[in-house]
């Protein structure tokens, strides 16, 4: 027997969307496992997130309110990884953030019209997401210096910083010794829509829809997949690669601050612990299962922000740990890597080696 | 002379983990395939070591089943990347999302009903330091001869590590694959063999690390109880120039910002705990960025050419 890869010229169509469903139901068969192993039933637990997640309509909201900032860092992430960058500091950008947008919502508003004041705030907010990624990308294009680790230290930096505020120099005087800031003016409160979910929800959708439109349809962003796709052809089709990088790094690293920005804003009304809670990590999986496609990012990082929901309700009903949502997350990328093989190779099986050699021989192999 | 020999110490303590780690991603990546799954990595072999050193308190198992752990989560990383042929770096950041999410999913769960299931806060076992004689006298560098058992063999697996590598047919070939497969497999190498064994056995060694961290340096089980040494580790093997030798560098020079930040925290320093814990991260970005600059005055420091490349057979 013989197996043989023949790339394909485009990606299959079918594989793109079959992959990441039948890898969700792998991620929930393998999990299941996990479960049985540890002496509690898949299909109860499994129900017990599902109703956890969308039985109700405070359910509904509350799988919103996780699923907002899953999108705009999702979406953030996405626009950079398709440019092959490795922007994994969505949960830095995030927290410099929260952290510039609480500055502008504290300590400009004396002097900033109120009507003001949100706007300002999360403009503020998006622009220091996209300086934190800024970072990285110009060490990337200038010294080449790797951006993986770059963007990944940076989130630690960024977390220690919005601690020392918080524990330090911003800490309500009168909060009784709890670590967090003042709340913000009403002023700078986000609109909630229904429960605790914010008004970010729509600012969410319209950039995932114009993120397709820039990227689908314009010639910047036919200009982008160019560079995804070969750094080489594009310079030989005169496109400015380092400059396209850096500037879709910053538009990247701006969505992960929005999601920053509407967390302080819209949930938290200060900044305060529980800023980062690891939405920019979930933000790979969420862009890598939706294939880096805006469109698809916002019903993935529903499902992904049903699971960590799910796993909340799944502790406080059976006692089973929340990292429960974690680990079905984590177990979905395995048997999607797995299968992107199957979209970008047609696979062939030859019972016989002659025919194998034979059929790859006019292939020029 | 006392606070060199006490800062040696505790820098080599906490770089120890380090240092596992290193040489176990150094041996990876000579192979050519990069993996970024370290942290999750660390953290499984930290979380299950910890457990069976309560529950059986023995730490020779402990450290045995961090090894299989390591192994096994380093083969998905190995079958993905080589024979599925899945992009190094989503590949290896999925193993981190899952190694993390799982580990903390065990640690909630594996504990003792009286604990709530949990594993924070119990105490189990843990590696002791024991001082050498004779050796533990000597000014400044008897600080090396006053470890636990995890940090004395890194005196022998160092020497070994780098002999390995540079001094046998099988450490040649190693290097060869890093370099250039095609040449590697003409020459008569089963490339897709090794790049399993060097993927399986570096992850091995890299949850030696987490093991260590569970059952010496920091002895029992913290969410998060690497803080990112799994990331840090991967710019250690580039400020080591894939060269197992100077793992002890990176390591010492890590671990010895730790210890001066507890110096320092003990002295009480004006300084906020908080930009001294940024040290060892915004160190990293400096270490990265001197050795790019380092490499574009054209220094060769010697990545393995073909480092990050899925292997084809077939392609010529």
């Amino acid at each position: 027997m013989n197996i043989h890869f023949e790339k394909r010229k485009t990606l299959s169509r079918k594989a793109l969307v079959l992959v990441p469903l039948v890898s969700l139901a792998a991620s929930f068969v393998l999990t299941g496992l996990i479960l049985i192993l540890f002496g509690a039933n898949p299909f109860a637990t499994y129900g017990a997130m599902l109703k956890g997640a969308f039985g109700s309509w405070r359910a509904w909201t509350e799988t919103l309110v996780k699923a907002i900032p899953l999108m705009l860092t999702g979406l953030g992430v996405s626009v950079a990884f398709r440019l092959k960058f490795w922007n994994i500091g969505a949960e830095g950008q995030l927290t410099v953030a929260g952290v510039a947008t609480a500055w502008v919502a504290i300590f400009w508003s004396p002097w900033l019209p109120a009507g003001l004041l949100l706007p300002v705030a999360v403009l503020v907010g998006a622009a220091a997401g996209a300086l934190w990624a800024g970072v990285p990308a110009l060490l990337k294009t200038s010294l080449k210096v790797d951006e993986t680790l770059v963007t990944l230290m940076l989130n630690y930096v960024a977390i220690l910083f919005s601690e020392f505020l918080y524990y330090g120099p911003w800490r309500d005087p009168k909060g009784f010794g709890f670590p967090g800031t003042a709340p913000f003016p009403d002023a700078a409160w986000l609109p909630r829509i229904a429960g605790r979910a914010h008004a970010g929800l729509y600012v969410a959708l319209v950039a995932a829809l114009l993120l397709w439109v820039v990227l689908n349809r314009t010639k910047w962003g036919f200009e982008l997949s160019i560079i995804g796709n070969s750094q080489r052809a594009a310079r030989y089709q005169g496109i400015a690669v380092e400059r396209n990088v850096v500037l879709a790094v910053l538009l990247s690293g701006a969505l992960c601050g929005l999601a920053g920005s509407f967390e302080v804003t819209g949930i938290s009304h200060r900044l305060q612990q529980g800023l980062s809670i690891g939405y920019g990590y979930t933000a790979i999986i969420v862009a890598w299962m939706a294939q880096l496609n805006p469109l698809a990012i916002v019903p993935v990082a529903l499902l992904m922000a049903g699971l960590l929901v799910g796993g909340d309700q799944v502790q406080m009903v059976m006692g089973l740990p929340a990292a429960m949502g974690l680990v079905l997350q984590g177990m979905i990328l395995f048997p999607m890597l797995a299968g992107s093989l199957f979209a970008e190779y047609r696979v062939k099986v030859y019972k016989n080696p002659a025919k194998a050699a034979e059929s790859r021989a006019p292939g020029g192999a | 002379m006392e606070l060199i020999t006490s800062i040696l110490a505790i820098a080599l303590r906490a770089g120890t983990s380090l240092v596992y780690a290193t040489i176990g991603e150094t041996y990876t990546e000579r192979a050519g395939i990069l993996n970024l799954g370290l942290e999750g990595i660390m953290l499984m072999g930290a979380v299950c070591s910890f457990a069976t050193a309560y529950y059986t308190g023995s730490i020779v198992l402990a450290i045995l089943v961090a090894l299989a752990v390591g192994a096994a989560m380093a083969a998905i990383h190995a079958f993905l990347t080589i024979t599925m042929r899945a992009n190094q770096v989503v590949s290896g950041l999925s193993i981190t999302l899952f190694g993390s999410g799982f580990a903390s999913f065990l640690g909630q769960r594996l504990g003792p009903e009286s604990n709530n299931h949990r594993l924070v806060g119990l105490v189990g076992p843990r590696l002791k330091p024991e001082n050498l004689p004779w050796l533990s006298d000597i000014p400044v560098l008897g600080a090396l001869f006053e470890q636990d058992i995890l940090t004395y063999a890194l005196y022998v697996l160092i020497p070994l590590a780098w002999f390995y590598l540079y001094k046998t047919r099988n450490g040649l070939n190693l290097r060869a694959i890093g370099e250039d497969p095609q040449t590697a497999d003409a020459m008569g190498v089963d490339v897709f063999k090794a790049k399993f064994l060097y993927t399986i056995a570096g992850g091995a060694l890299v949850a030696l690390g987490g093991a260590q961290l569970s059952l010496s340096y920091t002895p029992g089980w913290s969410e998060n109880i690497t803080g990112g040494r799994g990331w840090i580790v991967i710019a250690l093997v580039i400020f080591s120039m894939w060269n197992p030798a100077r793992a002890i560098w990176g390591a010492l020079l890590f671990g010895g910002i730790n210890a001066i930040q507890f110096r320092l925290q003990a002295s009480g320093t004006t300084i906020p705990a908080g930009f001294l814990n940024m040290l060892p991260y915004l160190t990293t970005i400096l270490v990265l960025v001197a050795m790019t600059f380092w490499e574009s005055l054209s220094k060769r420091i010697g990545a393995p050419a073909a480092l990050g490349n899925a292997y084809m057979r077939e392609e010529k």
